[in-house]
């Protein structure tokens, strides 16, 4: 087997070493009748080529050469060759999390580099080193809000991303908290009345997602006006990260909850991602997660260690802020080399980008008879409209022009049947744009 | 440092600032290609959500600069491609290449988790084979992939228990775990509502029988169990402990953290064991990347199935797989997607890579551990006597004696060439050693590791104060780790003047604390 680097000879001699008779007897502790007396029955052994040709034969299964208006909290956007050869550097690749300082300074500090970037961007004080998702760090964000307030409701809005709703509830369910959803207005940002009328003194949290799951972006000011007079928290979920470019970072959030998948991952069928809390820093003692530090060695020498532990399982046990270990650290760096070479500039140019490509596909749109936009609010990137036909009709007819069509609201909302939410990124050409919109025309137009 | 060494050298490497600091307006290492619709107004367009001022603090820097700046940085890294990292309890074994190579794959890499079923069955192929085999490694009924670490495993496998119960009237309020066990395990119970009650380990390390009688009421909902446990020794009363927990209606949770020693070997399905979770990115060596990403998937018996985590693959009749969200029973969703599916295109390049032959990597993962046990008993105190698996915990009492502790030791290992061990984790033996060397070692690594733990024990008798300040060939020493959480650094902010990192004047002594590390 070419990863094991041991001879026949070596194993005899390093079992002779040991004073066992056969490798059996290393064995010995699991009762005899519980030890496999035949081989598992697994597919294998196989050589690299084997195994590149085997998933190459998947791929191909899938979507290759079709274009896609999918987003919905997973997005594509460019991403530079050179991010992946720093990932794939083995020192970063191949190390564990850096409890062990003096060797793992690459590690931390690139960590210490993404806290700062992920301020920057958000507009918050403190970050810490990844979530799992964006799913898990909005959950996380409210199970701190409880800490921080002694409170267990949570109002959200029900435009926050129906996956993100769907893990608050089953994290929730048995941590005592009770969950209550916020409406949408017209314009397709949370309802602000409604959410005035629902808040309580026992509400810790306020979770609005912005730009939200229809793409709208929030007018946060209010809503944080709103939570703050019942002393309740605002929490912020970011689904599109790359929104932040160009759009005010949540300032009047208290935490903010971000997916990171935007910065230099790929779809990849739902993961890896990178999920980020951002915080207040008098909020920092009840962060979940690792956090990087700056301090001095002996000699007084910057470096930097994983700090405030005492807020982690392996300290704290059943006392932890969360039971998070493994986070999502490789992703976190891929994030932080990509918005490295991004830069200040980089960044606005690819939001602006976004920006442009999709107010043309909604102008596209719009010419169709019939098609209207769903919500006035400004949008990024995202967009809904209404058809006059079933979204997932109009969606089977795309597919024969090599065209993954928008996601179906009507399956996450029932009341906006007919709505689709549109995706346009800087990955996505004119000629796309104007393929989909054809066919869109088309599909509308074939008999019933 | 001892001359017989012959892993380590000196070694030269080079100062590097934050990024931010080397930032000057103007520069660039990213050009997007331009923009081909008509440009729009932002301001105009978004209103007073418009991001006038830009990102304040990002820097500014060319493609080479970031080539630099990442490159240097991993040089301060250790990893496993540099060496052995026995680090005990976290498997760290080689990651393969080939893997790396097929989760980048176009139509891997590439896929949306909302597009098409009917355009997605290469990955839930893939899903479906990795299902599959997890299933003959642990021999367990049903299994789930979503979960995007181990933590959130026993995350899921609790509420997997807690709905069972309830389902038959009372989802009960305590669960057991060991004094050995990792910290998730009680950090996750109490996230999954219930109360932590710890039972104890016998003399023999093992879990005390008599002790688990007494305390296994029907208030009790599970016991969660690492076995091998965390001092590496097979639980060998596990069928037994499975049977004083069903007889009272309680579930056993097994932490699928040191599989490595069992896979081929034995399965926890055939113990008793009722549901599990496995950590991909030890076992099935996904790489830890720093920290993370990991994947794991939760495998159960029969009668937890109809609780899964949506959506759930299934075959249809016509041969096609798709994804099903409709499940009345289901505990829900514990993160967005399907899972960490990169990781798991790893994972099963990993098997499919060894197929049967897994079994030979359990095989050397022992033997590495054993033989290591062999040339450190007496040099090194071995509180637990019993045969060892994958992994071998000592104590530091020996070197104790001369003032030098298990961290001392752990960080001169540093300068012998080697990662540290874990240290002071299980926290049931006082200055614990805990080394796992995996089956990645061949005999000469383990030889060198041997060279050097012997050649440290030494320096511990006859010139102690070596070992409590080492490191001493790292780029930087000991770090202050009470002023970083006294007065927290977590970031840098912009106008903050450029840092010299040219050595110090202002000489301070660091004691660093002994604290679990894994």
């Amino acid at each position: 087997m070419r990863y094991l680097p041991k001879s026949p000879a070596e194993r005899e001699e390093m079992l002779a070493a040991v004073g066992a008779k056969s490798i059996e007897e290393l064995f010995s502790s699991i009762p005899e009748a519980y030890r496999l007396k035949t081989p598992l029955n697994l597919p294998g052994p196989f050589s690299e080529a084997e195994i590149i040709r085997y998933f190459e034969a998947r791929g191909g299964e899938n979507s290759v050469g079709y274009s896609s208006f999918l987003g919905a909290g997973v997005y594509s956007h460019l991403r530079s060759v050179v991010t992946d050869a720093i990932l794939q550097r083995g020192e970063f690749l191949t190390s564990y999390t850096p409890y062990q300082a003096e060797i793992s300074q690459g590690t931390l500090q690139a960590i210490f580099e993404f806290q700062t970037l992920m301020c920057q961007l958000t507009g918050q004080e403190v970050a810490n080193a990844s979530m799992y998702d964006g799913s898990t760090a909005t959950t996380e964000a409210v199970l701190m809000a409880e800490r921080l307030t002694g409170r267990r409701h949570v109002l959200v809005a029900r435009s926050l991303h129906p996956e993100y709703r769907e893990v608050l509830r089953t994290y929730a369910k048995n941590s005592g908290l009770s969950v209550e959803e916020i409406g949408f207005s017209s314009n397709g940002t949370v309802d602000v009345r409604g959410l005035e009328a629902a808040l309580r003194d026992d509400v810790c949290a306020v979770v609005v997602q912005s730009p939200n799951f229809f793409g709208a972006i929030e007018n946060l000011a209010p809503v944080a006006e709103a939570a703050h007079r019942a002393g309740a928290l605002l929490v912020v979920a970011v689904a599109e990260a790359l929104s932040l470019g160009l759009v005010k970072p949540p300032v009047e959030a208290d935490i903010v909850a971000m997916e990171g998948q935007s910065f230099g991952l790929a779809p990849s069928y739902g993961g890896p991602f990178v999920g980020v809390i951002a915080s207040r820093e008098k909020f920092v003692r009840q962060m979940p997660g690792r956090l990087a530090g700056q301090t001095v060695d002996a000699d007084g020498q910057r470096g930097f260690v994983l700090t405030l532990a005492t807020r982690e399982q392996h300290i704290r046990r059943e006392k932890a802020t969360s039971n998070i270990c493994t986070n999502q650290a490789l992703c976190a760096l891929a994030a932080t080399v990509h918005l490295t070479l991004l830069g200040k500039e980089g960044i606005r140019e690819m939001a602006e980008q976004n920006l442009a490509k999709a107010q043309f596909a909604l102008g596209e749109l719009e010419k169709i008879p019939g098609v209207r936009r769903s919500f006035a609010a400004p949008f990024f990137n995202e967009f809904a409209v209404e058809l006059p036909r079933s979204v997932k009709m109009v969606n089977a007819e795309l597919l024969k022009s090599k065209i993954v069509g928008p996601f179906v609201l009507g399956s996450a909302y029932p009341e906006l049947s007919k709505h689709a939410l549109v995706c346009v990124t800087e990955t996505t050409s004119r000629a796309e744009i104007e393929k989909f919109a054809g066919a869109v025309r088309a599909a509308l137009q074939v008999p019933l | 440092m001892n001359k017989k060494i012959k892993k380590a050298a000196r070694h030269v490497n080079q100062n590097e600032g934050l990024i931010f600091e080397k930032s000057s307006p103007g520069k660039r290492a990213f050009e997007i290609p331009p923009l081909d619709v008509p440009a729009v107004d932002a301001s105009k367009r978004l209103g007073a959500a418009y991001r006038k001022e830009g990102v304040q603090g990002f820097p500014e820097v060319s493609e080479i600069e970031v080539i630099r700046h990442f490159t240097r940085l991993s040089t301060w890294n250790y990893a496993i491609d540099l060496g052995m990292y026995p680090l005990g309890s976290c498997t760290m074994k080689y990651n393969p290449r080939v893997n790396e190579h097929v989760a980048r794959l176009p139509g891997i890499a590439t896929e949306h988790p909302y597009q098409p079923q009917e355009l997605s069955q290469g990955c839930l192929k893939i899903l479906a084979l990795l299902e599959k085999c997890l299933l003959e490694i642990t021999g367990m009924d049903a299994i789930t992939l979503q979960p995007a670490a181990g933590a959130q495993g026993e995350l899921t496998g609790l509420l997997l228990i807690r709905a069972y119960l309830q389902k038959q009237g009372n989802p009960r309020k305590k669960v057991l775990i060991p004094d050995s066990a990792h910290g998730t395990n009680p950090a996750t119970a109490v996230i999954a509502g219930y109360e932590v009650e710890n039972i104890r380990s016998d003399a023999n390390g093992q879990v005390d029988l008599a002790h688990l009688r007494e305390q296994v009421s029907e208030d009790v909902a599970a016991l969660m169990l690492t076995n091998p446990s965390t001092l590496g020794i097979f639980e060998q009363q596990i069928p037994e402990i499975a049977k004083i927990l069903h007889a009272k209606g309680a579930l056993l949770y097994m932490d699928g953290a040191n599989m490595n020693a069992l896979a081929g070997v034995t399965r926890p399905g055939d113990m008793g064991v009722d549901v599990m979770h496995l950590n991909l990115h030890k076992t099935f060596s996904t790489p830890h990347g720093g920290g993370g990403p990991g994947a794991g998937p939760v495998a159960m018996k029969k009668m937890l199935e109809p609780f899964r985590p949506v959506p759930i693959l299934v075959e249809k009749e016509d041969g096609r797989l798709a994804l099903d969200s409709q499940r009345k029973e289901t505990i829900g969703k514990v993160r967005a997607f399907g899972g960490n599916f990169g990781v798991l295109v790893r994972a099963l390049a990993y098997i499919l890579a060894y197929g049967p032959g897994v079994r030979q990597a359990t095989e050397d993962a022992v033997l590495n551990a054993n033989y290591i046990r062999k040339h450190l008993e007496g040099t090194y105190d071995l509180p637990y006597t019993r045969p060892s698996m994958h992994e071998v915990v000592f104590s530091d009492a020996i070197q104790k004696q001369h003032g030098v502790n298990t961290m001392d030791i752990a960080k001169r290992l540093i300068d012998y060439g080697f990662h540290p061990y874990t240290t002071a984790f299980p926290l049931i033996v006082p200055g614990a050693l805990m080394i796992e060397p995996t089956e990645s070692e061949s005999k000469d690594e383990c030889d060198f590791f041997i060279d050097a733990m012997k050649a440290v024990a030494e320096e511990a008798e006859k010139n102690p104060e070596v070992v409590k300040a080492a490191p001493h060939t790292t780029r930087i020493r000991r770090l202050d780790e009470v002023t970083a959480a006294r007065k927290p650094i977590l970031r840098w902010k912009p106008g903050e003047t450029k840092q010299s990192d040219e050595l110090g004047t202002h000489h301070r002594k660091v004691t660093t604390p002994a604290v679990p590390t894994c």
